[in-house]
Protein backbone atom coordinates (compact mmCIF):
# COMPACT_ATOMS: atom_id res chain seq x y z
CA UNK A 1 0.00 0.00 0.00
CA UNK A 2 1.68 3.14 -1.23
CA UNK A 3 1.87 6.69 0.83
CA UNK A 4 -0.19 9.60 -0.49
CA UNK A 5 1.72 12.60 0.25
CA UNK A 6 0.05 16.06 -0.97
CA UNK A 7 1.93 19.11 -1.50
CA UNK A 8 -0.29 22.28 -0.76
CA UNK A 9 -0.22 25.89 0.44
CA UNK A 10 -2.99 27.62 -0.58
CA UNK A 11 -1.54 30.26 -2.09
CA UNK A 12 0.56 30.33 -5.38
CA UNK A 13 4.28 30.56 -5.75
CA UNK A 14 5.30 29.48 -2.78
CA UNK A 15 7.51 26.63 -3.73
CA UNK A 16 4.92 23.60 -4.24
CA UNK A 17 6.19 22.43 -7.54
CA UNK A 18 9.67 22.82 -6.68
CA UNK A 19 9.18 21.17 -3.38
CA UNK A 20 7.06 18.32 -5.29
CA UNK A 21 9.91 17.50 -7.84
CA UNK A 22 12.79 17.45 -4.79
CA UNK A 23 10.77 15.34 -2.87
CA UNK A 24 9.68 12.54 -4.66
CA UNK A 25 13.31 12.75 -6.61
CA UNK A 26 14.67 12.62 -2.78
CA UNK A 27 12.36 9.73 -1.80
CA UNK A 28 13.07 8.00 -5.19
CA UNK A 29 16.76 8.09 -4.18
CA UNK A 30 16.41 6.82 -1.20
CA UNK A 31 15.52 3.62 -3.29
CA UNK A 32 11.57 3.95 -2.29
CA UNK A 33 9.80 3.74 -5.82
CA UNK A 34 7.96 7.09 -6.43
CA UNK A 35 5.24 8.36 -8.45
CA UNK A 36 4.65 12.04 -8.78
CA UNK A 37 1.66 13.07 -10.26
CA UNK A 38 0.67 16.98 -11.42
CA UNK A 39 -2.49 18.42 -10.59
CA UNK A 40 -2.94 21.76 -11.55
CA UNK A 41 -5.18 20.76 -15.24
CA UNK A 42 -4.34 23.32 -17.84
CA UNK A 43 -1.50 24.84 -15.79
CA UNK A 44 1.04 22.02 -16.32
CA UNK A 45 4.75 22.68 -15.06
CA UNK A 46 6.11 19.89 -13.30
CA UNK A 47 7.14 18.56 -16.11
CA UNK A 48 9.47 21.52 -16.81
CA UNK A 49 10.90 21.54 -13.39
CA UNK A 50 11.44 17.59 -13.49
CA UNK A 51 13.16 18.38 -17.11
CA UNK A 52 10.58 15.79 -19.40
CA UNK A 53 8.64 18.21 -20.75
CA UNK A 54 9.75 17.05 -24.23
CA UNK A 55 8.83 13.35 -23.25
CA UNK A 56 5.28 14.16 -22.61
CA UNK A 57 2.98 12.46 -24.63
CA UNK A 58 0.04 10.95 -22.59
CA UNK A 59 -1.28 12.78 -19.37
CA UNK A 60 -3.69 12.30 -16.27
CA UNK A 61 -7.02 13.01 -18.03
CA UNK A 62 -6.25 10.96 -20.35
CA UNK A 63 -5.58 8.04 -17.86
CA UNK A 64 -8.67 9.30 -16.09
CA UNK A 65 -10.90 9.15 -19.58
CA UNK A 66 -9.35 6.01 -20.57
CA UNK A 67 -7.47 7.35 -23.22
CA UNK A 68 -4.39 5.93 -22.25
CA UNK A 69 -2.93 3.25 -20.15
CA UNK A 70 -1.30 4.12 -16.75
CA UNK A 71 1.84 2.65 -18.46
CA UNK A 72 1.83 4.50 -21.10
CA UNK A 73 1.09 7.70 -19.53
CA UNK A 74 3.91 7.54 -16.85
CA UNK A 75 7.15 8.97 -17.49
CA UNK A 76 9.91 7.49 -16.22
CA UNK A 77 13.17 9.80 -14.91
CA UNK A 78 16.07 9.15 -16.43
CA UNK A 79 18.27 10.39 -13.62
CA UNK A 80 16.88 7.85 -11.24
CA UNK A 81 14.69 4.75 -12.18
CA UNK A 82 12.46 4.76 -8.69
CA UNK A 83 11.12 7.75 -10.25
CA UNK A 84 7.65 7.84 -12.66
CA UNK A 85 6.10 11.44 -13.49
CA UNK A 86 2.09 11.52 -14.08
CA UNK A 87 1.72 14.91 -16.01
CA UNK A 88 -1.33 17.21 -16.16
CA UNK A 89 -2.93 17.69 -18.86
CA UNK A 90 -2.10 21.03 -20.88
CA UNK A 91 -6.01 21.60 -22.75
CA UNK A 92 -8.55 20.74 -20.55
CA UNK A 93 -10.16 22.35 -18.12
CA UNK A 94 -10.14 22.28 -14.16
CA UNK A 95 -13.48 20.26 -14.40
CA UNK A 96 -11.53 17.37 -16.27
CA UNK A 97 -10.49 16.16 -12.74
CA UNK A 98 -13.06 14.01 -10.98
CA UNK A 99 -12.96 12.19 -7.66
CA UNK A 100 -13.84 8.77 -9.14
CA UNK A 101 -11.50 8.85 -11.82
CA UNK A 102 -8.43 10.41 -9.77
CA UNK A 103 -9.11 7.78 -6.85
CA UNK A 104 -8.62 5.02 -9.83
CA UNK A 105 -5.37 6.22 -10.58
CA UNK A 106 -4.54 6.57 -7.13
CA UNK A 107 -5.51 2.85 -6.64
CA UNK A 108 -4.07 1.56 -9.09
CA UNK A 109 -1.01 3.37 -8.47
CA UNK A 110 -0.72 1.87 -4.61
CA UNK A 111 -0.17 -1.33 -6.13
CA UNK A 112 2.68 -0.77 -7.49
CA UNK A 113 4.47 2.36 -5.70
CA UNK A 114 5.59 3.01 -2.33
CA UNK A 115 4.79 6.62 -2.40
CA UNK A 116 2.35 9.01 -4.60
CA UNK A 117 3.40 12.49 -4.26
CA UNK A 118 0.57 15.06 -5.51
CA UNK A 119 1.38 18.57 -6.37
CA UNK A 120 -1.89 20.27 -5.57
CA UNK A 121 -2.66 23.44 -7.44
CA UNK A 122 -2.88 27.24 -5.91
CA UNK A 123 -5.96 27.83 -4.82
CA UNK A 124 -8.72 26.09 -2.98
CA UNK A 125 -10.56 24.94 -6.05
CA UNK A 126 -11.17 21.06 -7.51
CA UNK A 127 -8.26 20.30 -8.51
CA UNK A 128 -6.36 21.22 -5.04
CA UNK A 129 -9.15 19.57 -3.45
CA UNK A 130 -8.28 16.36 -5.16
CA UNK A 131 -5.25 16.29 -4.48
CA UNK A 132 -5.91 16.77 -0.94
CA UNK A 133 -8.54 14.49 -0.87
CA UNK A 134 -7.03 11.18 -1.13
CA UNK A 135 -3.84 11.91 1.50
CA UNK A 136 -2.09 10.25 4.13
CA UNK A 137 0.50 13.32 4.76
CA UNK A 138 0.33 16.54 3.92
CA UNK A 139 3.29 19.10 3.29
CA UNK A 140 2.36 22.43 3.58
CA UNK A 141 4.56 24.81 1.90
CA UNK A 142 4.34 28.02 3.38
CA UNK A 143 6.51 31.38 3.17
CA UNK A 144 7.28 33.61 6.24
CA UNK A 145 4.58 36.22 4.96
CA UNK A 146 1.62 37.18 5.94
CA UNK A 147 -1.17 36.05 2.89
CA UNK A 148 0.68 32.50 2.70
CA UNK A 149 0.88 32.12 6.69
CA UNK A 150 -3.36 33.15 6.50
CA UNK A 151 -3.54 30.63 3.47
CA UNK A 152 -2.15 27.85 4.50
CA UNK A 153 -4.03 27.93 7.93
CA UNK A 154 -7.37 27.73 5.11
CA UNK A 155 -5.92 24.63 3.56
CA UNK A 156 -5.13 23.25 6.94
CA UNK A 157 -9.08 23.41 7.51
CA UNK A 158 -10.09 21.96 4.55
CA UNK A 159 -7.69 18.42 4.92
CA UNK A 160 -9.43 18.31 8.99
CA UNK A 161 -12.90 18.77 7.44
CA UNK A 162 -13.10 17.69 3.69
CA UNK A 163 -10.56 14.86 2.93
CA UNK A 164 -11.69 11.15 2.62
CA UNK A 165 -10.16 10.93 6.05
CA UNK A 166 -12.34 13.25 7.38
CA UNK A 167 -15.17 11.96 5.50
CA UNK A 168 -14.52 9.00 7.05
CA UNK A 169 -14.03 9.69 10.44
CA UNK A 170 -10.45 7.90 10.14
CA UNK A 171 -7.26 8.78 11.39
CA UNK A 172 -6.65 12.69 10.32
CA UNK A 173 -3.88 13.05 7.39
CA UNK A 174 -0.05 13.94 8.92
CA UNK A 175 0.29 17.73 8.50
CA UNK A 176 3.97 18.97 8.11
CA UNK A 177 5.27 22.24 7.61
CA UNK A 178 8.18 23.38 4.90
CA UNK A 179 8.93 27.02 5.49
CA UNK A 180 10.42 28.45 2.20
CA UNK A 181 12.26 31.10 0.89
CA UNK A 182 13.56 31.62 4.17
CA UNK A 183 16.34 34.09 5.39
CA UNK A 184 17.64 34.12 8.38
CA UNK A 185 19.30 37.54 7.82
CA UNK A 186 15.53 39.65 7.10
CA UNK A 187 14.23 37.57 10.44
CA UNK A 188 17.54 38.69 12.78
CA UNK A 189 17.13 42.05 11.18
CA UNK A 190 12.88 41.86 12.34
CA UNK A 191 12.06 42.16 8.89
CA UNK A 192 10.54 38.52 8.23
CA UNK A 193 8.73 36.23 10.58
CA UNK A 194 10.79 33.76 12.36
CA UNK A 195 10.27 29.97 12.31
CA UNK A 196 9.18 30.33 15.63
CA UNK A 197 6.67 32.84 14.98
CA UNK A 198 5.28 30.32 11.85
CA UNK A 199 4.91 27.66 14.40
CA UNK A 200 3.22 29.45 16.87
CA UNK A 201 0.60 30.78 14.52
CA UNK A 202 -0.21 27.22 12.77
CA UNK A 203 1.47 24.79 15.18
CA UNK A 204 2.50 22.13 12.95
CA UNK A 205 4.84 20.13 13.17
CA UNK A 206 7.95 21.38 11.34
CA UNK A 207 9.49 19.33 8.50
CA UNK A 208 12.43 21.54 7.53
CA UNK A 209 13.22 25.18 6.51
CA UNK A 210 14.39 25.97 2.79
CA UNK A 211 16.29 28.82 2.68
CA UNK A 212 15.83 31.38 0.20
CA UNK A 213 18.41 30.13 -2.96
CA UNK A 214 19.27 31.20 -6.20
CA UNK A 215 20.27 27.46 -6.81
CA UNK A 216 16.10 26.91 -7.00
CA UNK A 217 16.27 28.95 -10.61
CA UNK A 218 19.37 27.59 -11.60
CA UNK A 219 17.48 24.26 -11.22
CA UNK A 220 14.03 24.94 -12.65
CA UNK A 221 15.83 27.02 -15.55
CA UNK A 222 17.72 23.51 -16.21
CA UNK A 223 14.75 20.92 -15.39
CA UNK A 224 16.63 19.46 -12.68
CA UNK A 225 15.00 18.98 -9.38
CA UNK A 226 17.17 21.23 -6.53
CA UNK A 227 17.83 18.19 -4.51
CA UNK A 228 19.81 16.94 -6.89
CA UNK A 229 22.31 19.85 -6.45
CA UNK A 230 24.25 18.81 -3.58
CA UNK A 231 26.54 21.80 -3.10
CA UNK A 232 23.34 24.29 -2.75
CA UNK A 233 21.64 25.16 0.42
CA UNK A 234 18.25 24.41 -0.48
CA UNK A 235 18.81 20.87 -1.89
CA UNK A 236 20.29 19.96 1.34
CA UNK A 237 17.56 21.02 2.81
CA UNK A 238 15.51 18.83 1.08
CA UNK A 239 17.93 15.60 1.77
CA UNK A 240 17.00 16.93 5.29
CA UNK A 241 13.69 17.15 4.49
CA UNK A 242 13.42 13.90 3.26
CA UNK A 243 15.42 11.93 5.42
CA UNK A 244 13.53 13.50 8.42
CA UNK A 245 9.93 12.27 6.83
CA UNK A 246 11.49 9.08 6.38
CA UNK A 247 12.34 9.31 10.29
CA UNK A 248 15.83 9.96 10.60
CA UNK A 249 16.79 12.12 13.42
CA UNK A 250 18.71 14.98 11.42
CA UNK A 251 18.89 18.61 13.64
CA UNK A 252 17.09 21.58 11.76
CA UNK A 253 19.59 23.59 9.69
CA UNK A 254 19.33 26.96 7.76
CA UNK A 255 17.38 28.87 10.79
CA UNK A 256 20.50 30.56 11.71
CA UNK A 257 22.37 32.75 9.51
CA UNK A 258 25.75 31.12 11.14
CA UNK A 259 24.77 27.46 10.88
CA UNK A 260 24.17 28.25 7.19
CA UNK A 261 27.04 29.46 6.58
CA UNK A 262 31.07 27.87 7.73
CA UNK A 263 29.59 26.14 11.03
CA UNK A 264 26.75 23.75 9.51
CA UNK A 265 29.10 23.30 6.67
CA UNK A 266 32.07 22.14 8.46
CA UNK A 267 29.84 19.66 10.46
CA UNK A 268 28.33 18.09 7.72
CA UNK A 269 31.60 17.33 5.67
CA UNK B 1 23.74 48.90 1.60
CA UNK B 2 25.24 48.00 4.66
CA UNK B 3 24.90 50.79 6.20
CA UNK B 4 21.29 50.77 4.76
CA UNK B 5 20.64 47.88 6.88
CA UNK B 6 21.90 49.17 9.80
CA UNK B 7 19.68 52.13 10.07
CA UNK B 8 16.98 49.40 9.34
CA UNK B 9 17.50 47.53 12.44
CA UNK B 10 15.92 50.88 14.83
CA UNK B 11 13.01 50.60 12.46
CA UNK B 12 10.33 49.52 14.18
CA UNK B 13 9.92 45.63 13.94
CA UNK B 14 7.81 44.56 10.96
CA UNK B 15 7.78 40.54 11.46
CA UNK B 16 5.94 41.53 15.17
CA UNK B 17 3.32 43.20 13.75
CA UNK B 18 2.90 40.62 10.99
CA UNK B 19 2.87 38.25 13.99
CA UNK B 20 0.26 40.00 15.86
CA UNK B 21 -1.79 40.40 12.79
CA UNK B 22 -2.25 37.11 12.05
CA UNK B 23 -2.85 35.99 15.71
CA UNK B 24 -6.13 37.70 15.58
CA UNK B 25 -7.05 36.84 12.02
CA UNK B 26 -6.41 33.82 12.00
CA UNK B 27 -8.17 33.11 15.76
CA UNK B 28 -11.43 34.94 14.25
CA UNK B 29 -11.20 32.88 11.27
CA UNK B 30 -10.88 29.31 12.76
CA UNK B 31 -13.50 30.22 15.10
CA UNK B 32 -15.87 31.18 11.88
CA UNK B 33 -14.74 28.11 10.29
CA UNK B 34 -16.33 26.06 13.10
CA UNK B 35 -19.30 27.50 13.12
CA UNK B 36 -22.17 25.79 11.91
CA UNK B 37 -23.52 26.96 8.46
CA UNK B 38 -26.71 27.77 9.51
CA UNK B 39 -25.68 30.57 11.50
CA UNK B 40 -25.90 33.29 9.34
CA UNK B 41 -29.45 32.62 8.61
CA UNK B 42 -30.21 31.72 11.69
CA UNK B 43 -28.93 35.43 12.27
CA UNK B 44 -31.30 37.22 9.57
CA UNK B 45 -34.18 35.68 10.71
CA UNK B 46 -33.99 36.33 14.33
CA UNK B 47 -33.34 40.17 13.81
CA UNK B 48 -36.68 40.10 11.38
CA UNK B 49 -38.79 38.83 14.55
CA UNK B 50 -36.90 40.99 16.92
CA UNK B 51 -37.26 44.15 14.05
CA UNK B 52 -41.11 43.22 14.19
CA UNK B 53 -41.36 44.36 18.19
CA UNK B 54 -38.98 46.63 18.90
CA UNK B 55 -36.67 49.22 16.37
CA UNK B 56 -33.70 47.90 16.70
CA UNK B 57 -30.49 48.33 13.77
CA UNK B 58 -29.04 45.70 11.39
CA UNK B 59 -25.69 45.27 13.52
CA UNK B 60 -28.10 45.30 17.09
CA UNK B 61 -27.75 41.51 16.96
CA UNK B 62 -25.16 39.49 17.63
CA UNK B 63 -24.80 35.26 17.43
CA UNK B 64 -21.80 33.29 19.08
CA UNK B 65 -20.93 29.94 18.75
CA UNK B 66 -18.66 28.17 20.85
CA UNK B 67 -17.95 24.45 21.73
CA UNK B 68 -15.38 22.94 23.41
CA UNK B 69 -14.91 19.07 24.40
CA UNK B 70 -17.77 19.41 27.14
CA UNK B 71 -20.58 21.61 25.64
CA UNK B 72 -21.88 23.88 22.74
CA UNK B 73 -22.99 27.30 23.00
CA UNK B 74 -24.95 29.28 21.36
CA UNK B 75 -24.68 33.18 22.47
CA UNK B 76 -26.96 35.78 21.60
CA UNK B 77 -26.96 39.10 22.13
CA UNK B 78 -29.22 41.38 20.93
CA UNK B 79 -28.94 45.49 22.23
CA UNK B 80 -32.48 46.92 22.59
CA UNK B 81 -32.47 50.76 21.96
CA UNK B 82 -32.66 53.66 24.58
CA UNK B 83 -35.98 54.52 24.51
CA UNK B 84 -38.81 51.82 23.52
CA UNK B 85 -42.09 54.07 23.20
CA UNK B 86 -44.29 53.25 20.71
Amino acid sequence: MARIIVVTSGKGGVGKTTTSAAIAMGLAKKGHKTAVIDFDVGLRNLDLILGCERRVVYDFVNVINDEATLNQALIKDKRCNQLYILPASQTRDKDALTKEGVGKVLEELSKTFKYIVCDSPAGIERGANLAMYFADDAFVVTNPEVSSVRDSDRMLGILSSKSKRAELGEEPIKEYLLLSRYDPKRVKLGAMLSVEDVQDILSLHLLGVIPESQSVLSASNAGEPVILDENSDAGQAYVDIVERYLGEDKPHRFIDEEKKGLFGRLFRS
Amino acid sequence: MSLLDYFKTTKPNSAKAAKERLQILIAHERNARNQPSYLPALQQELLKVIQKYIKVDQDAISINFDSDDEQETLELNIILPDHTDS
